[in-house]
């Protein structure tokens, strides 16, 4: 366990020990710890704009690609869960297959189809673009959930007077809530760490962190610790996403289809 | 105040869950659905509710046709078998969510939850959440929430399957109680005989999606019409022997006959069948003209102050249930006796020909 955590910890640390570190240091000696410790290539991306707004760009397409992908996925799921129509099967297993493709293949159409509509170099662009495979992994995950809430909750609240989007909204989503963050997660981490999709979509006003490190190859070489104090920058949303969902997901693994 | 049903049907795909079936349930009464797992006791609920549409026919309520009317606008409870409330709202919130769908005021709200959380026994649990509570809680947060609403028609199917014996008992001396005064219509369905006959009103057996027959429930128990319905309505089933008629006489095999008295004299020659309940076998004759019969006992099942029997009379399984701990070996040979007057006399097709004495003598 101990030997797991620290291969596991290993690269992070060193990570974050690089991006502590000057350029000299990195490249002219092995240290364990900053011998110079420096706070400079933090603040040079938190200062300069080309570097921040890469942040800003990818959380703007992360978040309108998660919030699309719940709101398509939500009634998708529960039409899923709760009717029978013709090939509802089929339909759902097609969904998935969705993902079976990597999103290289799917990077030319749309690249093509985004600039002759002028969604190129968009957030939106990026984030329906992600909703391709988002949108089937979270109707899998929501079904799941949805299908542990008995059906005679539903007739009880029709019975008792509530109209469909009411009872949805104020009976049926608490239930579920564990499936919408457990969801939510998974689109937000597959948004946030795709890189090839993002990058081919866009160029300059919505370009993402991934891409804007590559930024730091120069004529002059790489600049190390710039770069890894981004990594480690990508690093804390994904992290933080976690801490705040992780009751969620506990229970999300323990209770529904993930 | 009535709900009426006409020639309503349901088929689904290629199963009929309800054949063509006429009902008039009067306000204020206690209408028991009664019949075994299947029979078709929740689809005729659903359409009562309007949670599901009839393939054909038409369901009237108070004088106006509500067949295609959304559920949120008939004035209907349901209670289900399962715990049924709404996990994420406090048992306050459980109940007074219809009252606040009616768009009452807030002091009502509170008077009126307060008044049925009373009622149930829910006071101290009321900011509880019902996962928290136990099954018999769950089950009066639900019964509360039908009761605030004050609908003209309670639908309650099954509601206390799922709970243990002792709560069981509590709840079904409640229930009538509860809902006598509402001036409600009441349908309450249920497998077990014993439960409808203790709620009384009216009852509606009912096999494999047809009413067998609707009535006073004591009526339909003295008197079925049919061997179906006599079947459905005697836990455990009524106990079946074919007879034959002829000089006067009522011929049971094994050289057992009876005379055929009263009624049973104008009956013509020919093959019936004999119906008695479990109740009616006996392991020791008490009147003169009991008949005997020699069985092979199967099984004894001791309840503690009752035996059940299960016999083997010629191939026919029967069943017994005699006073008594009855220490018994499986296998053995058993004599049990039987009163004529114990027996309902039914034509070959079921239908009934002749109700025993002693139903008609009560």
């Amino acid at each position: 366990m101990a030997l797991y955590l620290l291969f596991l910890m290993l690269p992070i640390y060193w990570l974050l020990n690089m991006s502590l570190k000057t350029n000299a240091e990195i490249l002219g000696s092995f240290s364990l710890w900053p011998r110079d410790l420096t706070l400079a290539n933090y603040i040079k991306i938190l200062t300069d704009p080309s570097w921040y707004w890469g942040y800003i760009n990818s959380l703007i397409y992360v978040v309108i690609n998660t919030v699309i992908s719940l709101a398509v996925a939500l009634p998708a799921a529960y039409a899923f869960s709760r009717y029978n129509f013709m090939g509802d099967k089929h339909l759902f297993f097609w969904l998935l297959t969705n993902r079976m493709a990597p999103p290289a293949v799917f990077a030319l159409p749309f690249f093509q189809l985004y600039s002759s509509v002028g969604l190129f170099d968009t957030h939106i662009a990026v984030a329906l673009a992600h909703c391709l495979f988002n949108v089937p992994l979270a109707v899998w995950i929501l079904e799941g959930f949805m299908r542990g809430v008995p059906k005679e909750i539903d007739e009880t609240a029709y019975i008792d007077g509530y109209s469909f989007p009411h009872f949805f909204i104020r009976i049926f989503t608490p239930l579920i809530a564990s499936g919408i963050g457990v969801a939510a997660f998974f689109c937000f981490m597959f948004s946030w760490v795709e890189l090839l999709l993002s990058r081919t979509l866009t160029s300059v006003d919505a370009k993402p962190i991934a891409a804007t490190m590559t930024r730091t190859v120069s004529a002059s070489g790489l600049d190390w610790g710039v770069l890894a104090a981004a990594g480690m920058l990508t690093i804390v949303p994904g992290a933080l996403v976690i801490y705040f969902v992780r009751n969620y997901i506990a229970k999300g693994f323990a209770l529904g289809r993930v | 105040m009535s709900l009426i049903l006409e020639g309503v049907s349901k088929i689904v795909g290629s199963n009929t869950h309800i054949h063509t079936t006429d009902l008039t349930l009067e306000k204020g009464t206690m209408n028991v659905l009664l019949g075994p797992t299947l029979s078709g006791k929740t689809s005729l609920m659903r359409l009562m509710a309007g949670l599901d549409k009839p393939t054909a026919g038409r369901v009237h309520w108070d004088g106006r046709d509500v067949t295609g009317m959304r559920v949120q606008d008939r004035k209907v409870a349901m209670v289900y078998q399962q715990f049924i409330n709404y996990p994420s709202m406090t048992v306050y919130d459980n109940i007074a969510s219809p009252l606040r769908l009616m768009g009452k005021s807030a002091s009502q709200i509170k008077e009126e939850v307060h008044k049925a959380a009373d009622l149930m026994q829910l006071t101290p649990l009321l900011q509880r959440k019902p996962l928290e509570l136990s099954g018999g809680q769950q089950q009066r947060c639900a019964l509360a929430r039908a009761l605030v609403k004050n609908a003209g028609l309670v639908l309650l199917d099954e509601p206390l399957a799922n709970l243990d014996y002792k709560l069981r008992e509590e709840l079904r001396e409640e229930i009538p109680k509860l809902f006598e005064a509402s001036g409600a219509v009441f349908v309450y369905a249920t497998t077990e005989p014993e439960e409808a006959l203790l709620l009384g009103g009216n009852t509606a057996t009912l096999w494999e999606g047809r009413i067998t027959q609707f009535g006073p429930t004591p009526s339909v128990y003295r008197t079925p019409v049919d061997a179906t319905t006599a079947r459905v309505f005697s836990d455990p089933p009524m106990n079946f022997l074919n007879i034959t008629k002829a000089n006067n006489r009522l011929s049971f095999g094994d050289a057992q006959s009876a005379e055929a008295k009263g009624s049973l004299a104008q009956l013509a020659d020919g093959t019936y069948m004999a119906g008695f309940r479990p109740n009616h076998l006996e392991l020791h004759a008490h009147t003169a003209d009991a008949m005997e019969f020699q069985t092979q006992l199967s099984v004894t099942e001791i309840t503690g102050s009752e035996t059940f029997v299960h016999l083997d009379h010629h191939g026919d399984r029967w069943v017994g249930l005699v006073h008594g701990v009855q220490m018994l070996t499986a296998g053995q040979a058993l004599n049990v006796y039987l009163d004529p007057s114990h027996v309902y006399i039914f034509a070959q097709d079921g239908t009934l020909v002749s109700p025993a004495a002693y139903a008609k003598a009560a």
